[in-house]
């Protein structure tokens, strides 16, 4: 038998609470029919008796208490899926909205998804060229990874998710047709959705692009559905029909802002800067999406997009992705406001995949030793700028002038390169050990003598 | 029907119900018609709430609650080692045979493989008197780990009436009847069961003053913490901190590990099982999963579980601990597990003290970390339990409460830095700002196993250090040129000390793991080197001469050159070496 209730007892924000329903559970989603004859979705977030609450996708706007009529769906909040959803563009909720028509699905997930047993994972450990010196030397993209890019307002973080999202599909081995782009918009201004659509397109990779497109003045509701949808749609690509996936997810920050405004109007205990506490938590259910299980062929590799509000690394939003997430590339605003591109702040950046997922079976015997010693090279760079800041660049000894100049060609060099530019993983190292060729040998205390034999060649005297 | 208790509320993993009178505090229950696992977890007259340990999505209300009459247990027995459970003692293999990729609600596996046949010999005979504790069967049960069987506190003192003959048994079978105090027969299989939440008996706790021997130098050297000691490692992400415990836990010389994966990431629980797997024990030769056991609850496993796996692994390490071993327990990360405390409370509406947390969190920290010490087992035996704990504290600010009530209740304090970590100087443990309170403990062992000197050489690098801090304060406003050469020697022998020595590359083959007396005779190397070179400086010899010569950059890279046995020829090269190159630039 099939009910409708008639009106709500309450509204309070994206909340309507009704009273005297039977035979509902958790999580189900309902059909609101507003008298006007316009239909919305909600889900139960939460039962007490017969008293319901439910949480309304498209807003409450308009809603009184007398002009609904709800019916419950019987099933938790799905999306349908089929081979046929590449190519196309959803809104938050999963629902088509490029006129295409319905997607006839050939199963219908739980857009919650079920955690992977640790035991099933395999460990990644496949390097995913990016053609981005910066990011294949020092903080390698490893396939299945979860790798976020930190970023502020104005910085050039969707550029750089674009040339990593291109020339690494460009670069793949086992051919063109199984990598997947599945492209997340959460909040983010219709240019830039714009943007990603056209990037996709111009690189010709839009027919293996699925888009979900929430904007900043689309409901939060359906931002907060907005990953687990494209997180299900990813999983079916890599896990079910043998896909690399790719899933960009921008903006992170937006997102979490909607989860706040939605558990404030629940009334729960707000935590630090009045997230919900449970904000790690929710977090973790997305990014642990990413990964490698054993007897699939497919993977699914997570570049998360946040802007750091005020460029604040300890924000709740950038501070918990870190704790989860599998190391970060972080973007740096005195770079970018001196026209480096891309500006990835080299040391605050980290791929914790990297260590296994480098070296002579990989990529090259040196990497290892190289980017360590990239890294420290660097570090010693900014100590001594901090100290020519104090007492003058011209007071500095020579092995402090040394580090200077290698910073500054460092950063010219290495870091700088063409928005079009792919360099080879060879190109990128062997232009590292030209940079350390600046330094005099001894300094460069993070490369067992072997190495350095074979590669090291001095240029102290050039400089 | 009469006395159903049926759900009459749900929200996120709290269920309600009403009117119910039978529960009882922390007992375990059933929840919904797929059984999902739940605890009571608070009881008015009106209400019993209850936290569910798995995904609450697609239950009804009606839907009815059972109960199971006793708190959360654990099954105790040969089985446990080698093994990958959740959070609440259930076996992840055998879950993934059964549902496959994706965790599914609701599993019944048991928690130790009940088909598997072990080697049992039975230790006691018909009449025998028994105390708690005391063993009545040994299993081998891996290459490294021999398993005891003991009577259970829960039967106390009896008396063996039949045994059954040494042979193959499964873990449930009979192999023991005993009649105890009352005149009842209990029949014993191979495993016992355990609340969670409550202590195991001992005999007496007593202080120690043995050594956790880590094979990292920094830990071993200037933070030792004894067997059955706490620490904490606190740091910001991407500091170092689940390395650090990878390390510890591969490297260190407890008998037994647990592992706990506390709201931590899969592909890290991933990495301990194919890593172990491959590895091999530098004092037991055998590989290291055969002493380790791994508590897995990642991030987006359910978080009720995540506030349980805290105490399952504890419950498993006082099980091994009674059998006479000594264990570390290695907690990946206590901050996910008050956050799951935060969000429970959270959803019980209850009053929030600082930054949300309840008002509790002391306490429970408390609790769990007085679980840990040397004790004397109620059979006789000495076994321990080390913690050591993770911090992941927001912003990488220690000030919030996590941190700050953890360091109360822990003795030894390994700070990470995150400028040391951005400089890739790993292990990144701050030495400035890390302490331990079990030095004085263990001088005596010291004195004993590595020589009066070891406690020298120790005080020497720590002042090295603790003058290197003074002295960069001045470098930092003028430059380091300017300074005298007597400073200018600490300057570079604290350089050495910091890359040389406390720098350790967790991935080059001989330097991942360091034997203490190797530790002591690179701590010699120099204090050797710094003895000659003070002289130099006081006889008026330029130090820049000395430096010229790459004498430094040699000892630094002592660490990659010294092998891990029979290093001692080794040591005396260095020795003669520092020597030889000190008298060349005096004759110069």
């Amino acid at each position: 038998m099939i009910l409708d209730y008639i009106g709500v007892k309450e509204i309070n924000g994206s909340l309507i609470v009704i009273d005297g329903v039977k035979d509902a559970f958790f999580e189900e989603t309902v059909d609101i029919r507003l008298d006007d004859g316009s239909f919305r979705q909600g889900r139960i977030v939460q039962m007490d008796g017969t008293r319901v609450v439910i949480q309304v996708f498209e807003g409450t706007r308009e809603i009184s208490l007398n002009n609904t009529r709800t019916r419950l769906r019987g099933r938790p909040m799905e999306m349908p899926l089929s081979p046929e959803i590449l190519g196309r563009v959803f809104n938050g909720a999963g629902d088509p909205i490029d006129g295409l028509g319905d997607i006839f699905p050939e199963k219908r997930v739980n857009i919650n998804g079920s955690p992977i047993n640790p035991v099933s994972r395999v460990y990644p450990k496949n390097y995913i060229h990016t053609g981005v010196s910066s990011i294949d030397t020092l903080m390698t993209l490893i396939r299945g990874q979860k790798l976020p890019i930190f970023s502020g307002s104005g910085m050039k973080h969707n550029e750089l998710a674009v040339q990593i999202a291109r020339q690494a599909s460009i670069t793949d081995k086992d051919g063109k047709n199984n990598f997947a782009i599945v492209f997340a918009a959460m909040g983010v201004k219709n240019d830039v959705a714009e943007y990603f659509r056209r990037s996709f397109d111009e690189s010709g990779v839009l027919q293996n692009v699925v888009m979900f497109l929430n904007l900043a003045n689309d409901p939060i509701i359906e931002r907060t559905l907005t990953p687990r949808c494209a997180l299900s749609a990813a999983e079916y690509l890599a896990f079910e029909k043998d896909m690399h996936v790719l899933v960009i997810m921008t903006d992170m920050t937006a997102y979490a802002e909607a989860l706040r405004e939605f558990s404030s109007s629940k009334g729960e205990i707000p935590g630090r800067k009045g997230y919900p506490g449970y904000l790690y938590s929710d977090l973790a259910s997305l990014y642990e999406r990413a990964g490698m299980v054993h007897g699939k062929v497919g993977t699914v590799t997570q570049l998360p997009i946040l802007t750091m509000p005020n460029d604040d690394v300890t924000h709740p939003v950038p501070d918990l992705t870190g704790y989860i997430t599998e190391g970060q590339i972080s973007l740096d605003r005195s770079l970018d406001a001196s026209g480096i591109y891309p500006p990835v702040g080299i040391l605050p950046s980290l791929s914790r995949l990297m260590k296994d997922g480098i070296g002579a079976e990989f990529t090259r015997d040196d990497h290892k030793a190289l980017a360590d010693q990239l890294f420290a090279s660097y570090a010693k760079c900014q100590d001594a700028r901090s100290l020519a800041s104090v007492i003058g660049a011209e007071e500095l000894s020579t092995k402090d002038k040394r580090y200077l100049e290698f910073g500054r060609l460092f950063e010219a060099k290495f870091i700088t390169q063409g928005y079009d530019e792919n360099r080879s993983i060879d190109q990128s190292l062997d232009l590292g050990w030209e940079l350390l060729g600046t330094l005099p040998r001894v300094e460069l205390d993070r490369v067992p003598e072997n190495i350095l034999d074979k590669y090291y060649v001095d240029h102290t005297d050039k400089s | 029907m009469e006395n159903q208790n049926i759900i009459n509320g749900i929200n996120g993993p709290v269920v309600t119900v009403k009117d119910a009178r039978s529960f009882s505090m922390m007992e375990m229950v059933f929840v919904g018609n797929e059984r999902l696992v739940g605890e009571v977890i608070g009881i008015t007259d009106k209400f019993t709430t209850i936290q569910v340990y798995e995904e609450t999505t697609g239950l009804t209300l009606g839907e009815p609650i059972y109960g199971t009459g006793s708190p959360m247990n654990v099954t105790l027995g040969p089985g446990i080692m080698s093994s990958i459970f959740d959070g609440i003692e259930r076996p992840l293999k055998a879950i993934a045979e059964e549902s496959g990729t994706y965790i599914a609600r609701g599993s019944t596996a048991p928690s130790l493989d009940v088909e598997k046949l072990w080697d049992v010999t039975m230790k006691v005979q018909e009449g025998d008197e028994l105390n708690v504790g005391d063993v009545y069967a040994e299993v081998p049960e891996t290459p490294s780990v021999m398993h005891r069987c003991m009577l259970s506190p829960k039967i106390g003192k009896a008396v063996v009436t039949k045994v059954y003959p040494n042979g193959k048994y499964k873990v449930n079978d009979t192999v023991l009847e005993v009649k105890d105090q009352n005149g009842k027969v209990h029949e014993l299989s191979l495993c016992q069961r355990w609340p969670i939440r409550n202590q195991r008996p001992v005999a007496q706790r007593t202080s120690s003053t043995i050594p956790l021997i880590t094979g990292q130098r920094i830990q071993d050297t200037l933070f030792p913490i004894v067997k059955g000691g706490t620490a904490c490692i606190p740091g910001a992400f991407g500091s170092g901190k689940t390395m650090t415990q990878h390390q510890l836990a591969k490297w260190c010389d407890a008998d037994i590990i647990i592992y706990v994966g506390c709201g931590e990431r899969g592909n890290e629980m991933t990495q301990v099982l194919e890593e172990f797997g491959e590895l091999i024990d530098p004092r037991t030769g055998r590989l290291l999963t055969d002493r380790t056991v791994l508590i897995a609850n990642t991030s987006n496993m359910p978080v009720a579980a995540r506030e349980a796996s805290m105490y399952t692994g504890i419950t498993l390490a006082e099980y091994y601990r009674d059998m006479g071993y000594h264990v570390a327990m290695m907690a990946d990360s206590t901050s996910r597990w008050a956050e799951a405390l935060r969000e429970i409370s959270g959803r019980l509406e209850e009053m929030p003290a600082e930054e949300g947390f309840p008002a509790y969190l002391p306490s429970r920290l408390a609790e769990f970390y007085e679980r840990a010490g040397y004790v004397h087992n109620l059979n006789g035996t000495e076994g321990s339990i080390s913690i050591i704990g993770a911090i992941s504290p927001a912003g990488g600010d220690f000030s919030e409460p996590v941190t700050q009530n953890t360091m109360r209740f822990t003795r030894c304090f390994w700070a990470l830095d995150k400028s040391l970590a951005y400089a890739r100087h790993f292990p990144a443990i701050d030495w400035m700002a890390s302490y331990t309170e079990y030095f004085n403990d263990l001088e005596d062992w010291y004195n004993k196993n590595l020589g009066e000197e070891y406690a020298v050489y120790r005080n020497t690098v720590n002042n090295l250090l603790q003058e290197e801090n003074k002295l960069m304060e001045i470098v930092k406003l003028v430059g380091a040129d300017v300074l005298p050469d007597d400073q200018k020697l600490i300057i570079e022998i604290a350089r050495v000390i910091r890359i040389g020595y406390l720098q350790q590359n967790a991935f080059h083959e001989v330097d991942t793991y360091v034997p203490i007396e190797k530790q002591r005779d690179m701590m010699k190397i120099i204090v050797h080197l710094y003895n000659k070179s003070k002289q130099l400086v006081a006889a008026a010899v330029p130090l820049d001469g000395l430096l010229e010569t790459g004498l430094y950059e040699r000892v630094i890279k002592m660490k990659y050159d010294l092998p891990n046995e029979g290093f001692s020829d080794g040591v005396q090269k260095y020795i003669d070496d520092i020597d030889k190159t000190v008298a060349s630039v005096v004759s110069e």
